[in-house]
């Protein structure tokens, strides 16, 4: 441990200001900090600081997205034997995803990281841990037949278009993880969207079974052919994005983030209320039970990414609305909104990403209200005063 | 009867090394100092030169902005040094004490039939006028302008902070006095807010000529400027003051024996600390009077680290070395490792059973009872504001922090008037500091937004 220390020591002042390799110098940094907490003492204001920093509370949301991961890559293996009907064990499975998962997670972060690094140096600030959680995010919300090719793209414009441009972390407008897919989702439709997308290796065709289909449950409920089961789709057995099936899963993570308090429960809660009480209104209104409209409220909870955004995307600190008065109604109006896309749009079958997107446009005019509700009553004490 | 409020935001930072109720030395000091940089914004006049004789009462500097208002020497002696710092900037008036007290007499009319105005010029030739301050903005007020109230907290919820009642046990009749002349400055009144948890035990309970409250919470709920907001806000153009009860006696002993009397007891804390009590001393004594309360060799690594010096509390007050002076305002001094040190993996570490912290993403919150030995480390790297509803949690205020420190930030007066600058000062967000996973120097943003807004009203 003190050799690695040393070693760290030693070699400091080659990347500080002044030394051969000063230009890698935030890549260092971020290493450094990796490795151990920094040295540094608090000089002004306070003396003693509490111990949590944002790496910790970053790192506790990778920690909730364990679950879903595992389960992803365990649920990519389990989708592929279906559709070869192979005779793969729960291992082979597991480590059939494995093999396809992990490149997309090793992509993001190489293109996510190397730009934050380099953007970090430009503007001589310390690499921000941000993209510790929209890189794992990112590979999670796609389809796992995703090309490499296009999945780098679509990380380097979320990261350059959807964060440096406005200044880094915390100054984005829009979730980065949703920018990703939102780009691919306009700009490669074909390899997004559709039946065979959503399960390694059907794209191709090469021994799939007859009649397999690799519909998601949204795209099957759009046409009006049946669904899985609930339970199916609480369990996380059917196609669709890597980290998205298995509500199980994404809720183990959501009580860890409840836990510790990183993510608002207020916003959490608001969504799935806000969900649910559409697609009761949309039950009761509904035309005839043919109708998507019928479609009971609880199976749009386990659907598609309606958990998935809720817990992970919807909570970003960012991007979400800052005043909790605020947030009951930003997240009441993602799960409302998202449904209410679901059900109405002919073009798109998932409604979570581009609810969530138009809500973080949304959550600073949401803010201001609140805020200025505050204003005004300390403008009426002051009258009132008189 | 009071009225009673009860705060649920807030927190007491379990810092170890609370002070046992007993005195355990009477200090005189060799050399005293008096600081410009105690008193907030203070253009400071020099009155005396190097080698002048002074009394204890003596004014040794001014207010170049009002020359009324003057800040006396604690003690009788000699003038050693005007120290200066860059650009000869005025930083400490050092006084060799001869230890005899001799006290300027300061005649005094008889504050039963005096007019507002003979109180306030004797507060200000007295030098007792700067242990007022107002609101907003945390200032020595401006005796020309009348105040909407007076406020006083009678208890001081920050980390390891004395004990208001014995530290002032003996002085009853003197802050009775105090409240009487204070009474008279303004027609609002005198609230003073008590703890609930002793109300009844506090001698000052049965003050006459106060309006009581008694605040039930967790820190800040002691801070004068949170009793403020909740009981009486300022608004724009209103202005309050507030004393603390230390300086409320000192005025009760300036109109009854006509000397200005700063000694008080103050209480020695913190982890670094061996004996935590108090000791009796003069504001601007010197911390090597102090030194042999310093554990130099703890128990643990970290405990062996060196010291910081905190004239103050750990969120409020000055880091002023082991030979710095205690501030004019400060009723304690905390003495706690400095942090210098690396810690492998420290912040993902599920167990660090030494830290404290306020989020869950520790276990500390298991034991509520545990006291830390916190050290100076700031516990991460500085980044940018990301996480949202952390500092709401500590501030018991109707005020949305975050929104006003980004105006002040951007510099946009009428926002930060629009969001409460008025109503805050440094010592109301140092939670909201501690606390800050961006390690956000909160308290240093709220001053800059108090000088914008001092430099753009005057």
């Amino acid at each position: 441990m003190k050799a690695i220390r040393n070693l760290l020591d030693n070699i400091k002042p080659t990347f500080s200001n002044g030394g051969k390799l000063s230009f890698l110098h935030s890549a260092f940094d971020a290493f450094e900090s990796f490795l151990y907490v920094p040295n540094t003492v608090t000089r002004k204001g306070v003396h003693v600081r509490d111990s949590i920093d944002l790496k910790r509370s970053m790192m506790f949301v990778i920690i909730a997205l364990v679950p879903t991961i595992i389960f992803g890559m365990w649920n990519a293996g389990y989708q592929h034997n279906l559709s070869v009907g192979g005779t793969l064990d729960l291992w082979g499975m597991f480590w059939f995803g494995f093999l396809k998962v992990l490149p997309l997670i090793i992509v993001s972060y190489v293109v996510g990281l190397g730009i934050e690094i380099a953007a970090a140096q430009i503007r001589g600030h310390e690499v921000n841990e941000g993209f510790f959680v929209s890189g794992i995010l990112i590979p999670l919300i796609m389809p796992v037949d995703v090309p490499l090719w296009i999945l780098a793209l679509a990380v380097a414009f979320a990261v350059i278009v959807g964060k440096e441009v406005f200044g880094g972390t915390g100054m984005n407008i829009w979730n980065p993880a949703l920018l990703a897919r939102a780009f691919v989702f306009f700009a490669y439709p074909s390899k997004i969207s559709g039946d065979t997308v959503w399960i390694a290796g059907l794209t191709k065709g090469e021994g799939i079974i007859d009649g397999f289909s690799g519909a998601t449950a949204l795209a099957n409920a759009k046409a009006g052919t049946a669904i899985p089961s609930f339970s199916d789709m609480f369990f996380g057995f059917e196609p669709g994005s890597v980290g998205e099936t298995s509500t199980l899963a994404i809720l183990i993570g959501a009580a860890l983030l409840l836990y510790t308090g990183i993510a608002s429960w207020k916003i959490m809660f608001s969504t799935f209320a806000g969900g649910f009480l559409v697609a009761l209104l949309l039950n009761a209104l509904s035309p005839g039970p043919d109708s998507y409209m019928s479609m009971p409220a609880w199976n749009h909870m386990v659907m598609g990414g309606f958990a998935f955004g809720a817990v992970f995307m919807a909570t970003d600190p960012v991007t979400g609305s800052q005043t909790e008065r605020g947030k009951w109604i930003y997240g009441f109006l993602i799960g409302a909104m998202a449904i209410i896309i679901r059900v109405f749009n002919p073009g798109y079958p998932e409604g979570m990403m581009l609810s969530i997107l138009l809500l973080n446009t949304f959550a600073p005019l949401i803010d201001h209200y609140i805020v200025e509700a505050n204003i005004k009553r300390r403008l009426k004490r002051a009258v009132n005063n008189k | 009867m009071s009225n009673h409020i009860r705060l649920r935001r807030g927190l007491n930072i379990p810092l170890k090394g609370n002070a046992l109720n007993q005195i355990t030395k009477t200090i005189s000091s060799d050399i005293l100092a008096v600081k410009p940089a105690d008193f907030k914004s203070l253009n400071p006049k020099l009155l005396v030169k190097e080698g002048d004789a002074v009394k204890a009462g003596t004014p040794v500097m001014a207010d170049k902005k009002n020359l009324e208002i003057v800040f006396c020497s604690p003690t009788s002696g000699i003038v050693t040094q005007i120290f200066r710092g860059e650009k000869r900037k005025l930083l400490e008036i050092r006084i060799q004490s001869d230890n005899l007290n001799e006290y300027r007499h300061i005649p005094t009319p008889n504050f039963r039939s005096a007019s507002r105005k003979e109180l306030i010029d004797t507060l200000l030739t007295s030098g007792l006028w700067p242990t007022i301050k107002q609101r907003p903005y945390g200032i020595i007020p401006n005796p020309e302008i009348e105040p909407k109230a007076i406020f006083i907290s009678g208890f001081d919820s920050s980390p390891l902070a004395p004990d208001i009642d014995f530290a002032l046990k003996a002085e009853y009749e003197t802050v009775q006095i105090g409240i009487d002349i204070l009474n008279m400055l303004t027609k609002g009144g005198i609230h003073l807010s008590l703890h609930a948890q002793n109300y009844a035990s506090s001698p000052f309970h049965k003050l006459e000529k106060v309006i009581n409250h008694s605040f039930d919470g967790p820190h800040p709920a002691g801070n004068v400027g949170v009793q403020i907001h909740n009981i009486d806000p300022v608004n724009k153009g209103e202005v309050i003051w507030t004393v603390d009860l230390y300086s409320v006696a000192a005025i009760g002993k300036l109109f009854t024996k006509g000397i200005y009397d700063v000694r008080k007891l103050i209480a020695i804390t913190g982890p670094r600390v061996k004996r935590p009590s108090y000791v009796e001393c003069l504001p601007g004594m010197c911390m090597t009077d102090i030194k042999e309360y310093a554990l130099i060799k703890g128990e643990t690594k970290i405990e062996k680290m060196p010291i910081r010096y905190v004239s103050g509390n750990v969120l409020t007050g000055d880091n002023v070395g082991p030979h710095g002076y205690l501030g004019f305002y400060h009723n304690q001094v905390t003495l706690l490792s400095e942090g210098n040190y690396h810690e492998m993996f420290g912040w993902i570490k599920p167990l660090r059973h030494n830290k404290f912290s306020f989020s869950r993403s520790y276990f500390s919150w298991l034991s509520p009872n545990k006291r830390y030995s916190m050290d100076t480390n700031l516990n991460g790297g500085e980044r940018a504001f990301v996480m949202t509803g952390v500092y709401e949690k500590v501030l018991p205020m109707d005020i949305y922090p975050m929104h006003l420190f980004k105006a002040i930030l951007a510099e946009d007066i009428d926002k930060m008037e629009a969001l409460g600058i008025y109503e805050i000062i440094e010592e109301d967000v140092a939670l909201c500091e501690y606390v800050c996973p961006s390690k956000t120097d909160i308290q240093e943003i709220i001053s800059k937004g108090i000088e914008l807004m001092i430099k753009e009203m005057s």
